[in-house]
């Protein structure tokens, strides 16, 4: 069975902000909300800025789940958590459970009121009819419905972001940084991936 | 106050004080979510589309299976070095 995670590749990611204009577009998602944003590190600083693409993470053990007054959140079965907005109240509680910033609130109202939360759903749709109108309205596009992944990580330009079967993006992750080689500079590299082909030492230069 | 009383008071103040070491757990337990709203229904009880990646074995509605291979499928796009060679 696919468990549907994200990876960002740190050392790829150009900061082109490309996933989150694919995001909005595909989504039409609220003024005020960014389901996906890309957040850096050492801006400016030469040869230590990285950048990492940040939505929903689709936790095994969900936080957000945990929190929610009206549990209006569920886990579907190939792992995406997904949250029904006709239960939301807006509370905001998921919004200080979840470590990555995830649910977002529009705040469009003239009085500043926190409507419902609206988040990543990894181009799943919610619990309307699939490829509904109503379900465009209220969650955005069903693509995995329609057998792609989603918008985001497709349009990377770089293939810094990465989306779809843990185990397959997995896969293409540790092929990558063993051909980009690299070694015990790494902390950790060389438990994760194994010692270096053929015995030689890591060609790899940036850490 | 007799010798008895003492001991007696002694051992009940040595039961207070070890009642201290006592530890109960700190952290809450998860509790998971018990979903309140509507159904939803899985990507793979939806007719694929005309022109899907993999055009030559689409998934059959219904069937997770060949939904889950048409995902690894597409899946397999995202790596660079299987479209483009080493």
């Amino acid at each position: 069975m696919a468990r549907m995670k994200f990876l960002c590749d740190a050392e790829r990611c150009i900061e082109c902000n490309g996933c989150v204009t694919a995001c909005k577009n595909e989504n039409e998602v609220p003024w005020g909300v960014n389901r996906r944003r890309v957040v850096t590190v050492n801006d400016g600083v030469v040869g230590a800025e990285k950048s990492i693409s940040v939505a929903c993470m689709h936790c095994s053990d969900a936080p957000c789940m945990a929190v929610c007054p009206v549990d209006c959140f569920y886990k579907t079965a190939d792992g995406v958590v997904l949250h029904d907005k006709d239960l939301c109240i807006g509370c905001g509680y998921c919004f200080y459970a979840c470590p990555f910033g995830a649910p977002q609130f529009p705040q469009a109202g003239a009085f500043g009121l926190r409507g419902k939360m609206d988040k990543c759903t990894f181009c799943a749709g919610g619990p309307e009819p699939d490829r509904s109108e109503a379900e465009f309205k209220k969650y955005g596009r069903n693509r995995l419905s329609e057998g792609k992944l989603p918008a985001c990580a497709e349009m990377c330009a770089t293939k810094a972001l990465l989306g779809g079967d843990g185990d397959t993006i997995a896969d293409i992750y540790r092929q990558r940084v063993t051909v980009r080689g690299k070694g015990a500079e790494v902390w950790g590299w060389g438990t994760a991936y194994g010692p270096p082909k053929g015995g030689q030492a890591a060609t790899g230069s940036k850490s | 106050m007799s010798g008895r009383t003492v001991v007696a008071i002694v051992a009940a103040l040595g039961l207070v004080a070890l009642g201290g070491c006592g530890e109960k757990p700190q952290a809450s337990s998860f509790k998971q979510g018990k979903y309140q709203g509507k159904p939803d229904t899985p990507p793979w009880d939806n007719a694929p589309l005309a022109y899907t990646s993999n055009s030559v074995n689409k998934w059959t509605k219904g069937d997770q299976k060949s939904w889950t291979d048409e995902i690894k499928t597409r899946n397999k796009f995202q790596n660079e070095y299987v479209r483009i060679g080493d």
